[in-house]
């Protein structure tokens, strides 16, 4: 490229255009309104990826006490603690596809939350030979490790997860083997974990097995923790970002956690093959709890809204900007929380119709809610000058 | 290594008015001394794939769907990407919406080599297995619809894997040949020719005289914009006989289409031997994964293995349903915006890409037509850079095998659009239709026949202009 001479009074000129044509807001006090949204995003942020882990160690301590001793009752706890950690972990799918630290590259995201897994991979299953899985593999992995579950995490396809909540999932209740009308998740029996038990073989490497991703469990959490914490490294290069650049992340992640992965991945491939197979939290019946909260992480979002936090949001820099666009947010924020209340429990139930029947039809109903919601978003972006994939 | 482009991108909005500002003062004092004007971009070139075009440069640039589709198209794509992701298990299963895999398979699910809807590469080694590569088989002769004749015993194609039972079919195996390219300024380039063989076949000798021709998975962004530009608009690139004297032939394929039992031109495949994406992906799904569609109802096996007795996973094995949702998904992938479009050194490749005469056959611009079923798909500007054409490349390229009208030293021009992020979502860069290329310039060095002229004056070119020509084609 080549070099530009220019004579000092140039250089004074040019220093002057370049302090006039830098961001609108600075010239006044404080940061200014997106600024301000942005900092506010990152508490919450932090906050909700705090809680996501706090509950995580609970689960892990629930874990570690049932396969001390394990009890039916231990059992059981540790099922309630997941369920549970699932409360807080649910919003926080709301950060993703947000060009942030949870599914960067070497983000841990693949060793959190992936789905649909391949049972057999990890455990043996039902109608299956009773040697499957890593767990039943004494020849080739004779010691049950953080390391090995963390190298063959996705090791052969994207369903060879070995890791994660629904590993965890998998293992405190089995393959739901039930009717969907039934109402009952899976049934796995905690005798799985009982030295010379009756229902399964392994049962000491099962113990480990569950132990182990507890703990990988809370290790991967706290990554996120440390890293969106004051002062964190992701929230540091975050709060760096041209403001434009951060709100164009966390509306990219939102519109497409609402655009696509919410309704369509999760809601509609289930509805339309009617299939079990293809339900989030297809082992613990807990599909609804997932679609609930991935929607209020959402809203959470837009309205800069979080536990105690509550602050500068997208909502306020929408409704100054064209308020129409902002009232119809509003509305499909509304109607998308009501219908997906209205879906039926259990999920793989409201489905089992497939699109036609009458609580298909609902789920159907909510889906699009939910992608109204996310091209609503869209416009919003367009309403206060943030492009977000697509054309201009 | 991560590509920022996005955060760049929308800072760009910010700057670019100081900058142009800036460039204007100092254009005044520069231009007496040089007289340099700046490249300008054509308007809109970054939408490569017109109202298709995804803003995004990160390892899931190829997986967005385009932003036309209508709500229930974006469930069937939704639908049609599970699927494509997902693992074909051996029947019987209780999965039984995936079960029917094989008994030959190159994969167990179409990501497997279309990672991430990106390009497959060949084997690293011997007996790697399932990342992208499959053999193609002939034997001089045509069929009763004009297609190649395959070996009496192994068929049209070689899949190096099977479900348990079957004997493998056999394994594929390369050497690698050196040629050494030399450029005018010195510089040496080591080019890999690679030599197949099938080792290990388990049934029996392979024919004499059996062609074999390696391909890999291309990445499948933008199909349905392909398929959309009207017929008549490629005829009109096409000079079979060079009558304008210029050196390039680029002719059309015509081909069997199942659908319609009748002769179609073809635009898809290395040797654009498929004429629509439809009959491309059944074709994949049967040659590649042994999954049976409506196009493709039967099962093959080598003669002494009784494919009837072998459990299937129902009649057809994919349904038409979950059929069509995967044609739609490959036909409606964005293409990812252009990169560094409006720099000076792309917009001087882009010009140099011009001056070699690259652009006879990787034509830049064209209209889609307004036939296609989807309507998104219609009426768009899009830039390719291919003329969906056969042009004889030379000996070096070739496998000697024809493929319908297509001889055994054509290829169909393959689009660039995407090929600048492949790296960043597959991890390589292996060009070619084996892959055999590890990055743009040794494929560029492999153009021969037809393109031969513009290979040499690839070699004639700085060193600087080749990186400006690079950064071009990086872009796309």
């Amino acid at each position: 490229m080549k070099k530009l001479t220019l004579s000092l009074s140039l250089l004074a000129a040019t220093g002057l255009l370049l302090a006039a044509c830098s961001d609108d807001d600075t010239i006044s006090n404080g940061p200014s309104e997106k600024a301000q949204v942005v900092a506010n995003y990152a508490d919450i942020v932090y906050q909700n990826y705090k809680d996501a882990y706090d509950d995580a160690v609970e689960l892990e301590t629930a874990i570690n006490a049932f396969t001390a001793a394990p009890t039916a009752e231990k059992f059981a706890a540790a099922k309630t603690k997941w369920l549970d950690a699932r409360e807080t972990y649910g919003p926080t799918e709301a950060f993703r596809f947000a060009n942030g630290p949870i599914d960067a590259e070497d983000g841990p995201e693949g060793l959190l939350n992936s789905w649909p897994l391949d049972e057999a991979y990890i455990d043996y299953v039902a109608g299956g030979t009773p040697t499957t899985g890593i767990i039943n593999n004494t020849a080739e992995y004779p010691a049950i490790t953080k390391q090995l579950l963390v190298t063959l995490n996705g090791a052969d396809s994207e369903e060879s997860v070995s890791v994660g909540y629904h590993a965890i999932e998998f293992l405190l209740w089995g393959q739901d083997l039930t009717a969907p009308a039934e109402d009952k998740p899976g049934l796995r029996s905690f005798e799985d974990y009982i030295d010379n038990g009756t229902t399964a073989d392994n049962e000491a490497r099962r113990r480990d097995y569950l132990n182990v991703c507890a703990d990988l469990l809370t290790d991967h959490l706290d990554l996120m923790v440390q890293t969106w914490k004051p002062g964190g490294t992701y929230r540091s290069a975050f709060l760096r970002l041209n403001e434009d650049a951060a709100l164009a992340n966390i509306l990219l992640g939102i519109i497409t956690l609402s655009g696509s992965e919410l309704p369509t991945e999760r809601m509609s491939v289930a509805l339309r093959n009617a299939s079990q197979e293809d339900e989030h939290s297809c082992f613990s019946d807990n599909t609804h709890r997932d679609i609930a909260l991935n929607l209020q992480g959402v809203i959470n979002v837009y309205k800069g809204q979080y536990g105690n936090i509550n602050g500068a949001s997208l909502e306020d820099l929408i409704t100054k900007a064209n308020p129409t666009v902002a009232g119809t947010i509003n509305s499909y924020v509304l109607s998308s929380t009501t219908k997906v209340s209205a879906i039926l429990r259990p999920f793989d139930y409201a489905i089992a119709g497939g699109e036609t029947s009458p609580e298909g039809i609902k789920v159907a109903a909510a889906s699009s809610d939910i992608r109204s919601l996310s091209t609503q978003l869209l416009a919003g972006s367009a309403a206060i000058g943030i492009t977000v994939n697509g054309i201009e | 290594m991560r590509h920022s482009f996005y955060v760049y991108g929308t800072m760009k909005k910010n700057v670019i008015a100081c900058l142009l500002l800036l460039c204007a003062i100092a254009t005044g004092c520069s231009k007496n001394e040089d007289g340099y004007v700046p490249l300008t971009a054509e308007d809109g070139e970054q939408f490569s794939g017109g109202s298709s075009t995804v803003i995004n440069a990160t390892q899931e640039a190829f997986g967005f769907a385009s932003a036309t589709l209508s709500e229930n198209d974006k469930i069937d794509f939704g639908v049609g990407n599970s699927l494509f992701r997902q693992s074909w298990v051996s029947a019987p299963s209780s999965t039984t919406a995936r079960d029917g895999l094989g008994p030959y398979y190159n994969a167990v699910s179409c990501s497997n080599c279309h990672f991430k809807d990106g390009r497959g590469r060949p084997p690293a080694f011997d007996g790697e297995l399932g990342k992208g590569l499959l053999l193609r088989l002939s034997m001089s002769g045509q069929d009763a619809t004009g297609g190649s004749l395959g070996d009496p015993i192994y068929g049209h194609q070689l899949q190096d894997n099977a479900i348990n039972g079957p004997i493998i079919k056999g394994q594929i195996g390369i050497t690698y040949q050196i040629i050494t390219e030399t450029f005018d300024d010195g510089t040496t380039v080591q080019l890999q020719k690679p030599i197949y063989h099938i080792n290990n076949p388990g049934y029996g000798n392979l024919a004499d005289g059996l062609l074999i021709s390696p391909r890999i998975a291309n990445q499948i962004v933008g199909l349905g914009l392909l398929e959309a530009v009207p017929q008549a608009t490629i005829l009109s690139f096409a000079d079979e006989n060079d009558n304008n004297g210029d050196g390039i032939s680029g002719r059309a394929n015509y081909v069997y289409d199942r659908e319609s039992n009748s002769q179609k031109m073809g635009r898809f495949g290395w040797k654009a031997n498929q004429p629509s994406v439809k009959q491309q992906v059944a074709a994949a799904f049967s040659g590649d994964m042994g999954i049976t569609s409506y196009l493709f109802p039967t099962e093959t096996c080598p003669p002494g293995v009784d494919c009837g007795a072998i459990p299937n996973g129902g009649s057809p094995e994919i349904t038409d349903i979950n059929f069509n949702s995967v044609v739609l998904y490959s036909q409606t992938l964005s293409v990812p915006v252009r990169r560094n479009y409006k720099e000076q050194n792309v917009l001087r490749g882009k010009q140099i890409f011009g001056d070699l005469n690259c652009i006879a056959c990787h034509r830049s611009k064209m209209q889609t037509g307004n036939e296609h079923p989807i309507s998104g798909m219609r009426n768009q500007t899009i830039r390719p850079y291919t003329d969906l054409l056969l042009h004889d490349m030379g000996p070096a390229l070739a496998d000697n095998a024809p493929d319908f009208l297509a001889s055994g030293s054509e290829w169909r021009t393959p689009a660039l659009w995407g090929m600048g992020l492949v790296n960043t979502v597959n991890g390589h860069t292996k060009l070619m239709h084996d892959g055999r290329a590890n990055n743009v310039t040794e494929a560029i060095l492999w153009h021969g026949g037809e393109a031969e002229q513009a290979k040499q004056n690839f070699k004639k070119l700085s060193a600087k202009d080749r990186d400006d020509l690079l950064a071009f084609l990086n872009s796309l």
